[in-house]
């Protein structure tokens, strides 16, 4: 199996790379304007382009937005269906992940289900942020 | 654009659809655009403008022998032909040119498993959607129907109906790839590509090219309607991809296309619209207002599956095959001018008069970023 396709900080991104090895899912968001939490990261506002933004680790926290599963899965991540999925975050911004920690079914995965962000490290660089189903 | 002032002269596809191993991609699109000389009795000398997707239109000046004095390359996604359209009628208006050649062509590979999908690993997409697995446009593009099928009440069985009744045009269009009838239990029983859509909710990826030729109404071949564009609006990143994908950019536009074009929704004879899976059709659909109180599922079981209104009628792309690579859309438009020129053969719909014609692209960050429409008419 060919080796999962990782990314590439930028030193645009790199604060959120670094908050994931940290096991903290870093959001943005501006403090000049009411727009909001934004994400993916950026060094300026995309709702009123200030460049005076800042960084904070967001809850974690978020509900199953919307999914597919991957019935071909790309060769570099095995053999199996997966679910590629896009998250609502708590502070507003939604982001593609994938879903760990239950079956890859539709069953297992109802949409507005509550999940909570867990880290897998992939090499000394690079953790991705999953979600799991919320305990409790 | 100025309305009424451009018309679709000239419109063809290749020769051949489907499986065309003996020709090149550039090929193609000259074979295409020879066919579309043809239909309107031009030559290519009388061209002067190009606009492709993926190929360089001056590499295909070159290829067809002709000396523009404008090109258009904008590619970006399964709209980029309709803004060939929009790019066109303003040059034309502005002086830049008179009569502007728009091909369309691909040999068909498919791109999944290339390699190239997503772009570099620093790059947005590469940093933020490929790590998670996305194989190709079936996976990256359809996310948000699951949440689209449970905002609007819609089922699987509902959403077949557009893979079915599009089956059912496409038997009576020669150059389709797909024209056995395809049943509601194959529909359903269809391996499954990326839950929830299965085989028959994916485009086909075929060879084959389409080629159209814009320019003033005068330009048309006497003894033949014209066709006329009313009216054309277009939209780029409509809501920054913070939406929730339910929604096209149609919807910021729709309104002034209407009334542009002085015609309301009711009044259309057969629409093309981007069919790359289903659901984009309804989106594309409702933004435009064709779908009155956005009941989708009675558009689907009643609308389209009794064909009370003629939605892409040369079978789709679900039918008849998307040139892959750079998407599609042309093939939307030419259905659209044989339609309204009465030249549509067993798939005629009787007397139309007006179209519409959409384009939906760019899987940019998870739905389409790019958003076009225009009001075609017949012209005696």
């Amino acid at each position: 199996m060919p080796p999962r396709m990782l990314p590439e900080p930028t030193p645009e991104t790199r604060h959120f790379w670094d908050g994931c090895k940290a096991g903290e899912l870093r959001l943005q968001r501006c403090t000049e304007c009411d727009g909001g939490s934004y994400f993916p990261p950026r060094p300026f506002c995309p709702y009123c382009g200030s460049r005076k933004v800042e960084v904070y680790p967001a809850s974690g926290k978020g509900v199953l937005w919307s999914y597919v599963i991957n019935h071909r899965p790309r060769p570099d991540m095995g053999t199996e269906p997966y679910a590629i999925a896009v998250v609502k975050l708590a502070e507003g911004p939604k982001m593609m992940t994938n879903i760990v920690g239950c079956p890859q079914t539709p069953q297992a995965l109802p949409l507005d289900m509550a999940v909570t962000v867990t880290f897998a490290k992939q090499n000394d660089d690079i953790s991705l942020p999953f979600f799991e189903p919320a305990k409790g | 654009m100025k309305p009424k002032t451009i018309a679709v002269v000239g419109a063809a596809e290749t020769t051949r659809m489907g499986r065309i191993p003996d020709m090149s991609v550039i090929g193609l699109h000259a074979d295409a655009a020879l066919n579309a000389l043809a239909d309107c009795g031009l030559k290519p000398s009388d061209i002067d403008g190009v606009a492709t997707a993926g190929a360089s239109p001056v590499d295909l000046a070159h290829y067809l022998g002709i000396t523009p004095t404008y090109a258009d390359g904008t590619s970006v996604g399964g709209c980029s032909f309709m803004l060939h359209v929009r790019h066109a009628a303003a040059a034309i208006n502005e002086g830049l040119c008179n009569t502007v050649l728009i091909t369309h062509g691909e040999s068909g590979r498919s791109r999944v498993g290339a390699g190239r999908f997503g772009g570099s690993a620093s790059s947005l997409a590469g940093q933020f959607e490929m790590p998670y697995g996305p194989s190709g446009p079936p996976t990256m593009f359809t996310i948000p129907v699951l949440r689209y099928m449970k905002t609007y009440g819609v089922t699987e069985e509902d959403l077949a109906m557009v893979a079915v009744v599009q089956r059912e045009w496409a038997a009576k269009n020669p150059h389709a790839v797909y024209r056995a009838p395809l049943t509601m239990e194959e529909y359903l029983a269809a391996p499954l590509v990326a839950d929830p859509l299965s085989r028959y909710d994916c485009v086909p990826v075929v060879a084959g090219a389409q080629a159209i030729i814009v320019a003033r109404p005068d330009r048309a071949p006497k003894g033949r309607p014209g066709v006329r564009v009313r009216a054309h609006r277009a939209s780029y990143n409509y809501d920054n991809q913070e939406g929730d994908g339910l929604q096209t950019g149609i919807s910021t536009f729709a309104a002034a296309l209407w009334q542009e074009a002085g015609v309301r929704p009711d009044d259309i004879d057969v629409a093309s619209i981007y069919d790359d899976y289903p659901t984009m059709v309804l989106a594309q659909a409702n933004d435009l207002g064709l779908i009155p109180g956005n009941d989708l599922a009675r558009f689907c079981r009643v609308t389209i599956g009794e064909k009370r209104f003629p939605v892409n009628t040369w079978g789709g792309m679900l039918s008849a095959g998307q040139p892959g690579g750079h998407a599609g859309g042309l093939n939307g438009i030419s259905e659209a001018v044989l339609q309204l020129q009465h030249r549509a053969g067993e798939r005629q719909v009787k007397d139309a008069r007006l179209a519409v014609t959409t384009g939906y692209g760019m899987t940019m960050y998870r739905y389409g970023g790019t958003a076009a429409a225009a009001i075609l008419e017949r012209v005696e």
